[in-house]
Parts: C-alpha cells; sequence; structure tokens
C-alpha cells in the first residue's frame, strides 16, 4: 500500500484506535464493550500499521513479540482468579473494592484484571497471525 | 510411627518412596554408589512400619489387634469428595504380605544396584526410577478404593517403562520398554473398563464394600464382562499366555530390575489382583474354568521355554513367566487348600526367585557372560553366592525343609481328586514344577559346579551389597519352612483369610504323614532331575520344534505394530488426502447431512406459521437484508478471489447490522470487528498464495457446490426456524438480567457473563485462542519442504499428494 495520504495518516489512525480500544475495554462492563473486542480493534490497528508502514515499523513499535503479549495475557487472566482463593469462595469468583481516589470513587475488581487478560490474548494472537502472514508477503 | 496405631506413620511409609526418589539423583552427587544405603533407609523404614502390624495386642484393654488376630485397617484420605473418589487405603494380610515383599526385597534390590551399577554415571537417575517404582507398587497393593488403585497400576506400567528402557541407547532396550508399556497399559485400560463396570453396579468404589454385595455382582447379567476385562488387565500384567512375549524382552533391563520387578514385585500385580478380587468375583464356574485354563497354559509354556534357553536371566524370565501362570490356576480353583498352596507359593517365589535373579547378575557382573553353557566351576572362586544359589535353588525345586516344599506339597495335597479338572490340574503341576525344578538347578549349579570355564580371568567374590541380598533371601527361604508352624499363623493366615474373605485358620507341618502330596513330590522330583540330566537334549528337542513353528506372539506384536502402521497411513492418505477443495466439500456436504436427515427423519420441519408478517417488517430491516444480498450477488460474480472477499465482508456488515438493529451491539460490535479483520488476514492469505485467478470450476463442480451450499443454507434455516418456534425458556436470562449488577457489578450482561459467571470458560476459550495463534505462526513459518504432506496449490492438485507419506510410512515400517 504505497498511497502517502494512507501512509502519512496510518499511524494517527491507528494511535486513535488503540485509545479507543482501551476506552472499549474499560467501559465493558456497564455498557457495549469488553476485553474481546477492545483486542480485536487494537488487532486491527497494529495490521492497519502493518499494511502502511511494514511489518518492522510494528514490531519495533510494540517491542514484544506479540504471543508472548497473549502469553501475559493468559497469565494475567488465570492470576485473577488466584485472589478468590485467600477470600475462600471459589476460583475466578470476581472481588471488588471501590477505593475513592481524589473524590473520585474507583471501581476495582479481579474480574477488570480478568477482562485486561482476555484484551492482551486477543490482541497479541491475532496480531501475531497478522503479522506473520504480512511478513511472509515482504519476503 | 511403626504400626497401625499411627496415620502419620503409614502416610510416611507410602510417600517414603518418592521422597527418597526425589532425593536419589542429589544423594548420587554426594555420595556415589553409597548413596544407596541412604536410600535404603526408605523401604527399610516400610519394612519395619509394616511389622508393626504384627505385634500381638496385649492384656485386655488393648484396642487394637494385630493381623494375626484378625485385625484389618483402613486409612481414609478425602480425594475427590464430590465423585466419591477417596486415597482409602487397607492393610490386610494380602497387602500386607505385599507391602513386607516389596520393601524386604526393595531394601536389598537398592544396595544391590548400588554395587552392580557401581561407576553408571546415571546411577542416580535409576534409583529414582526405582524407587519411584518402589512407591507405586506399595500404593497399588494398599489401595481400597478402585481409581487410586487403577492410578498407582498405571503409575507401575509408567516406571517399569522407564526401568526397561534405562539402557536407552540400546535399541532392543528401547522395543523391549515399549512393548510392555502396550501390553500392560492396553490391559490397563481393559481394567478401567472393568473397575468402573464394577463401580456402576456395586455404587461404591470401596473394593471391600464390594466384597460384602459379591453375591449380586455374581449373580448380574454385568458379570461376565467386569470379569473379562479385570482379567484382560491382570493377565497382561501377569504375562499371562498369549501376553507372556513382554516379560522375558524386558530383561533387557539392568539385573536389579529383572530381580525386582519381574519377578517379585509388578509382575504379581495381576496375580495381587486376582487375589484381592477373588471374594468379589471368584469361585464361579467362568472364573474357575478361566483361571485354570490360562494359568496351566502359561505354566507349560513357561517352563518348556526356560529349558531351551542358556541365558540365566532368560531361563529365570521363562520360570517366571511359569510361576505367575501357576499362581493364577492355583488361585482359579476357589478351592481353599490350592489357594493355601498358592499363598505359599507367592511368598516362596518371591525368595527364591529375587534371590535368583541377583545371584545371576553377580556372576554376570564377576564373571563377564551369562551363558550357562560358558560357565563353570566358580564355585570355590564365589563361595557366598554359590552357597545362596543352591538354597534359592533347593526351595524353588520344592525340597524339603524349604518353603518351596510346604507350598508344592499343599498344593498337591489340594488339587488331588480324581475328578477330570483335577487331574488336568495335576497333572499341569507336576509337569509344570518338574521343568521349573530343572531350570532352577541348571541357574543354581552348572556355573558354579562342574570343569572351571569363565569368560574373564580374574574372578572374584562381588561385594557385600551383591550377596548379601540373595543370601538373606534364600536363608529366609530355609527358616520359613523350618519354622512353618510360626509361618503359617503370622503369615500365611492373615494372607489367606484376606484372599478367601472369611476367616481361616492355618496350620503348617513339614511332615504331615506319607500321603498322595508325598508322591507326587516324588514324581516331580524324579521327572526332575531326568530333565536336569539330559538338559541338553531337551534344549535341541525345544529349539527344533520352535524353529518348525517358527512363529510366536512376539513375532505377532511385531506384525501387529507394522500393519497398525501400515493401516494409519492407508486412512491417513484417504482422509488427509491434501487437497483443500476436497475437505471443505467434504466438511459442508456433512454440515448439511446433519441439518437435513435429523429435520427430516424426525418430522421436525417448521411450519411457517413462525415467520412474522409482511407488515410487521420494516423498510430499514429489508434495506439491511438487500444489502447482504448484493454482497453475496458479488461473491459470486467476482471476477477474483480478492473482490470475493471483500464481496463477502459485504454481508458480513450486513448481518452486524442485523444484530445491532435485534439489540445486540455487543454481539453486531464483534461482528463488525471479526468481519474486518476476516478480510484482511483472507487478503492477505491469498496474496501470499497468490490466487489472483479465477475460480476455475466446471459445470459441474459449480453445480456440486451449489447443492451443498443451498443445502447447508436451508438446513441452516430450518433448524433455526425449529428453534424459534419452540416456546422460549426465560429462566436463564432472567437470573443472568436480575443478578448481573446485584452481585457482579455491571449493567452489560453479555460482558458479565464472559467475565465473571462464565469466567472459567472464557479462561478456557482465551488459552484456545493462544494456541491457534502459535499453530499458525507454526503453519505459515513452515517451509514447504519440510512439510509431511504435499500442499497441493489448484494449478497442479491431487499429483504429488501421497509421495512424502510413503516416505514416511517406509521409515516407520
Amino acid at each position: 500500500m504505497n498511497t502517502l495520504i494512507f501512509r502519512v495518516m496510518a499511524p494517527y489512525i491507528t494511535s486513535l484506535m488503540l485509545i479507543f480500544s482501551v476506552f472499549v475495554l474499560l467501559r465493558g462492563h456497564n455498557e457495549p464493550g469488553g476485553g474481546f473486542i477492545g483486542g480485536l480493534i487494537a488487532a486491527s490497528a497494529l495490521a492497519i500499521y502493518g499494511i502502511s508502514n511494514g511489518v518492522p515499523a510494528v514490531r519495533r513499535a510494540i517491542w514484544a513479540h506479540p504471543i508472548h503479549i497473549a502469553g501475559f495475557g493468559l497469565l494475567l487472566s488465570g492470576l485473577a482468579g488466584l485472589p478468590s482463593i485467600f477470600a475462600q469462595v471459589p476460583y475466578l469468583t470476581g472481588l471488588w473494592t471501590f477505593p475513592t481516589v481524589f473524590g473520585v470513587e474507583l471501581a476495582i475488581s479481579t474480574v477488570l484484571f480478568f477482562d485486561i487478560g482476555v484484551y492482551f490474548v486477543v490482541l497479541g494472537a491475532i496480531s501475531a497471525i497478522a503479522l506473520a502472514l504480512e511478513e511472509r508477503t515482504d519476503d | 510411627m511403626i504400626g497401625p496405631e499411627s496415620p502419620v506413620g503409614f502416610y510416611l511409609a507410602l510417600a517414603a518412596p518418592f521422597i527418597a526418589a526425589a532425593m536419589a539423583p542429589f544423594a548420587h552427587r554426594v555420595f556415589g554408589h553409597r548413596a544407596s544405603w541412604l536410600l535404603a533407609l526408605a523401604p527399610a523404614y516400610i519394612l519395619i512400619h509394616f511389622f508393626g502390624y504384627m505385634i500381638p495386642s496385649r492384656g485386655s484393654d488393648a484396642a487394637v489387634l494385630s493381623l494375626a488376630e484378625g485385625g484389618r485397617y483402613l486409612f481414609a484420605l478425602p480425594w475427590v469428595p464430590a465423585l466419591g473418589v477417596g486415597a482409602d487405603f487397607l492393610v490386610d494380610g494380602l497387602s500386607h504380605t505385599f507391602a513386607l515383599l516389596i520393601s524386604g526385597v526393595g531394601f536389598f534390590i537398592v544396595l544391590y544396584a548400588g554395587g552392580y551399577l557401581k561407576g553408571h554415571e546415571q546411577l542416580g537417575r535409576f534409583f529414582s526410577f526405582i524407587l519411584m517404582f518402589m512407591g507405586a507398587m506399595l500404593g497399588l497393593v494398599l489401595a481400597d478404593d478402585v481409581i487410586t488403585l487403577f492410578v498407582f497400576w498405571e503409575l507401575t506400567s509408567i516406571t517399569s517403562f522407564l526401568l526397561i528402557g534405562f539402557n536407552h541407547t540400546a535399541e532392543a532396550s528401547r522395543r523391549a520398554a515399549i512393548q510392555a508399556l502396550i501390553v500392560t497399559g492396553g490391559g490397563g485400560l481393559a481394567l478401567l473398563a472393568g473397575l468402573l463396570l464394577m463401580v456402576s453396579f456395586t455404587g461404591t468404589l470401596s473394593l471391600s464394600e464390594m466384597a460384602t454385595i459379591a453375591p449380586a455382582i455374581k449373580a448380574s447379567a454385568l458379570y461376565v464382562p467386569i470379569l473379562l476385562l479385570v482379567l484382560g488387565g491382570a493377565f497382561t500384567k501377569s504375562a499371562q499366555v498369549p501376553f507372556h512375549f513382554w516379560l522375558p524382552n524386558a530383561m533387557e533391563a539392568p539385573t536389579p530390575v529383572s530381580a525386582y520387578l519381574h519377578s517379585a514385585t509388578m509382575v504379581k500385580a495381576g496375580v495381587y489382583l486376582v487375589m484381592r478380587l477373588n471374594p468379589v468375583l471368584g469361585d464361579t464356574l467362568l472364573w474357575s474354568t478361566i483361571l485354570p485354563v490360562f494359568g496351566c497354559a502359561t505354566l507349560l509354556t513357561g517352563a518348556i521355554l526356560a529349558l531351551r534357553q542358556t541365558d540365566l536371566k532368560l531361563m529365570l524370565a521363562y520360570t517366571t513367566v511359569a510361576s505367575l501362570g501357576l499362581l493364577i490356576a492355583l488361585t482359579g480353583t476357589s478351592n481353599e487348600t490350592v489357594i493355601k498352596g498358592a499363598a505359599l507359593y507367592l511368598v516362596a517365589h518371591a525368595l527364591f526367585k529375587a534371590a535368583l535373579f541377583m545371584v545371576a547378575g553377580t556372576i554376570d557382573h564377576e564373571a563377564g557372560t551369562r551363558d550357562v553353557t560358558k560357565l563353570g566351576g566358580l564355585r570355590s572362586l564365589m563361595p557366598l553366592t554359590s552357597t545362596a544359589a543352591l538354597l534359592a535353588a533347593l526351595s524353588m525345586g520344592g525340597l524339603p525343609p524349604f518353603i518351596g516344599f510346604l507350598a508344592k506339597e499343599i498344593m498337591y495335597k489340594g488339587a488331588a481328586y480324581p475328578d477330570l479338572p483335577s487331574i488336568a490340574l495335576t497333572t499341569s503341576l507336576v509337569l509344570g514344577n518338574s521343568m521349573m525344578f530343572a531350570a532352577g538347578f541348571v541357574v543354581a549349579i552348572k556355573p558354579f559346579y562342574g570343569e572351571r570355564k569363565h569368560v574373564k580371568e580374574a574372578v572374584h567374590e562381588g561385594p557385600f551389597s551383591l550377596w548379601g541380598g540373595p543370601a538373606t533371601l534364600a536363608a529366609l527361604s530355609l527358616v520359613a519352612g523350618l519354622a512353618s508352624a510360626a509361618t503359617g499363623d503370622v503369615f500365611i493366615a492373615p494372607l489367606l483369610s484376606a484372599i478367601m474373605g472369611e476367616t481361616v485358620e492355618v496350620h503348617l507341618h513339614l511332615w504331615e504323614g506319607f500321603n498322595i502330596a508325598v508322591v507326587l513330590s516324588a514324581v516331580t522330583i524324579g521327572l526332575g532331575l531326568f530333565l536336569y540330566w539330559q538338559i541338553e537334549r531337551v534344549r535341541a528337542t525345544v529349539a527344533g520344534f520352535l524353529s518348525a513353528v517358527g512363529w510366536g506372539p512376539d513375532k505377532g506384536f511385531d506384525q501387529a505394530v507394522t500393519g497398525l502402521v501400515r493401516m494409519s497411513f492407508a486412512l491417513m492418505k484417504r482422509v488427509q488426502f491434501g487437497q483443500m477443495e476436497g475437505y471443505l466439500t467434504i466438511t459442508f456436504a456433512l454440515v448439511a447431512a446433519a441439518l437435513l436427515i435429523p429435520l427430516t427423519v424426525m418430522g421436525e420441519w417448521p411450519s411457517l406459521d413462525v415467520l412474522p408478517d409482511a407488515s410487521d417488517i420494516t423498510y430499514y430491516e429489508l434495506a439491511t437484508v438487500f444489502l447482504a444480498v448484493i454482497g453475496v450477488t458479488a461473491v459470486l460474480l467476482a471476477n477474483n478471489r480478492l473482490t470475493a472477499i471483500v464481496s463477502l465482508g459485504i454481508q458480513g456488515f450486513a448481518v452486524a447490522l442485523i444484530f445491532m438493529l435485534f439489540g445486540a451491539p455487543d454481539l453486531s460490535f464483534t461482528q463488525f470487528m471479526v468481519e474486518t479483520l476476516s478480510v484482511v488476514i483472507l487478503a492477505l492469505v491469498l496474496t501470499r498464495l497468490s490466487l489472483f485467478k479465477r475460480d476455475r470450476r466446471s459445470i459441474g463442480e459449480a453445480v456440486k457446490d451449489s447443492v451443498i451450499a443451498i443445502a447447508c443454507g436451508v438446513g441452516f434455516t430450518g433448524l433455526l426456524l425449529t428453534v424459534l418456534a419452540q416456546p422460549f425458556d426465560a429462566r436463564l436470562s432472567d437470573f443472568f438480567s436480575e443478578y448481573s449488577f446485584v452481585i457482579a457489578h455491571g449493567r452489560n450482561i453479555v460482558n458479565v457473563i464472559i467475565v465473571d459467571f462464565r469466567g472459567l470458560d472464557t479462561l478456557g476459550e482465551i488459552g484456545v485462542v493462544l494456541v491457534a495463534g502459535l499453530a499458525i505462526i507454526a503453519l505459515v513459518r513452515m517451509k514447504p519442504k519440510n512439510m509431511p504432506v504435499a500442499v497441493a496449490s489448484p494449478a497442479d492438485t491431487g499429483h504429488e499428494v501421497g509421495t512424502s507419506p510413503t516416505e514416511t510410512g517406509k521409515a516407520a515400517e
């Protein structure tokens, strides 16, 4: 994809989509959204960047290998279930706390971390596939 | 810590071999081969712990009875309480005898291994394996819960595999290990099925509880399948004909393994199982037909094949097969006196056979060969070893006053009756015993007496670790025979009571007066002496007969494995023919069939009443459907595949819009993203495969594909309409909408279900996503030349497919 407009615009579109994906992820518990959709949006963002600027640029931008990101996500989701053991409830039972930070009540929960894990797995696995396929078109 | 009053001591005894196994590599690194003395503390502790069960209770206030006084001890731990599975262990006469044999023989085996494999760089690993096996075997004989029993049963197969294949650089070792694993593992599956049938019939997992309702089991229709499956497990493990071939091959293992697993313990697991289940399944016509027939066949086959061998270990291996057949045959008679003979023979065999195996290993270790025709006159050089060998052979030959003599007298006394089955059994026993007599003396006499000949120059007595075990075990054979009254009261009575499932008194005497048993004994010894005298001629005759037959189960095993490999490849070439279009055609044709056939056969086609009235459909819904139709039409008319993919995306977006219109924003959102990404990824795949060409489909193919596609579409529509015609069960949706915010603090029910109510499902799903990603990366990176199956591009479909599997197939054969 060698159009100049696309190449110039792609980083902005990617950034916007990534921010949007985090927004979708975080609002997911009460509004349409969540880790799965957020991860898909983030993966599309990276795919766009890859199509416009090439796979090496994407790999530089995200530092880690995408499959490592997916592995981290699975680990995070798995670990998010563990605190429930200390609370004497079954594995993966959601635990909630509502601390007030700067006068704003926040809802922090194990479920949130679980969903963030889902986000990373979807983002990592889909990007890994897309990048691997794109790379083959380069060589 | 000793005896039944200490559960902690009991669990420590169960865990001790595994703890020692974990320590073994480190102990070996620090102490070298002397680590055996440290590691032998584990079996020593187990032995002492189990001796505690024989301490008589004192006075009237003694709450705990000893075994001889009829005590039985249950140690129960919850394991999977929801399924009723418990880590339950029972100590009674049977499991106690086995526990003593496992730990007692095991103690000497560990010491022996230290001397025998001295300087072997993987000795630490060897200790680890053999101690793990000890723990598995101990768990197996003590388990009362069938699931626990099965887990330990399989663990003995696995550790045995590791031990047989210990010399993993030798091909024969690897083959023997795999063969043993396949035979005993396959039998293990049959056993599992049999045990589960028993559980489903009785409703209990406890063996001792099953024994209380034995008549009901024997009367049930499930009795025959249960018996056959359980015996399938026992016969493979205990090397009964026709599954006996793996045991002699397992002699590839180092001698300590042969002495321990393949004489005293593991191969007796099948005998143990038969004895354990005698109160539950025994004493029926089927039981007392199958067991003696297979047992006697094994006894005679093993004994004849033993005479044919010249390798000391192989002779002993085949006599072990024979002894196992003897034990199975005796246990199967359901006759108390005969089973008493089996109980005695069980103990006697473990003592003399382990001793003889260790002697054979010592001869090999010191003189450099195990071939009996190349050995002779070692007695003065190895006095202690030769004495131990002689004592063990006397017990094996059944001469007074050894325990082997007691066993033989009692089995003859019980078996000799003037009816046809008894005569057949007695004849087999006499023939088998006389052949084993000859084989035992060949092993114990030939290498030590006669003209001195051996391979190595400087032959001398081994260290204590090599002769201590055989000497002690052989001496015990003598002591147990001399102290026959005590042996009977303390060991055999509880053992026999456990096998019979009722309290039995045992009074043993070395001399019971002149009776039929004495005559049969004399015949046995006479025949044995004749065979020993004519051993060369016997060997040649048997060898000639075998080469005339030219086929055996061992060869059959190889043929079966080769046949299996060939069949797999034939099947794979048929199922995995390497042509994508073919896979898709089959998949979708089956989908269509799975949808249409049940709808038609069950008469479930929906009536059209469920369709909404035309007036209820809004213009924007129609427009969306129209959009989807445009997309699909574009796919069909597309000039190249890239256009087709993008057009398919139009249809996908239209579906996403429909989800949105009908109030499923999350679903619609996901559908949009998935649709986008699939277009991107499919486009990437297609550019890579350079498939820009237009579909080249003949009319015939096009018609076939359209028929399948339309059938799928009609099928799905029919299925969905049928589902819609059912009354809607709102219980789940009501539950979720009621509790989503109250319990899980979320108003988006879909997301709450994903991350909270069904969190474990999601965890599994993202695991699948990750693995799928890994697999696709591997596929993409794989170079075509590394691919096991040639990938067919449309240009050369079906030409080169099948060449590489055939090559791999040849390599595998």
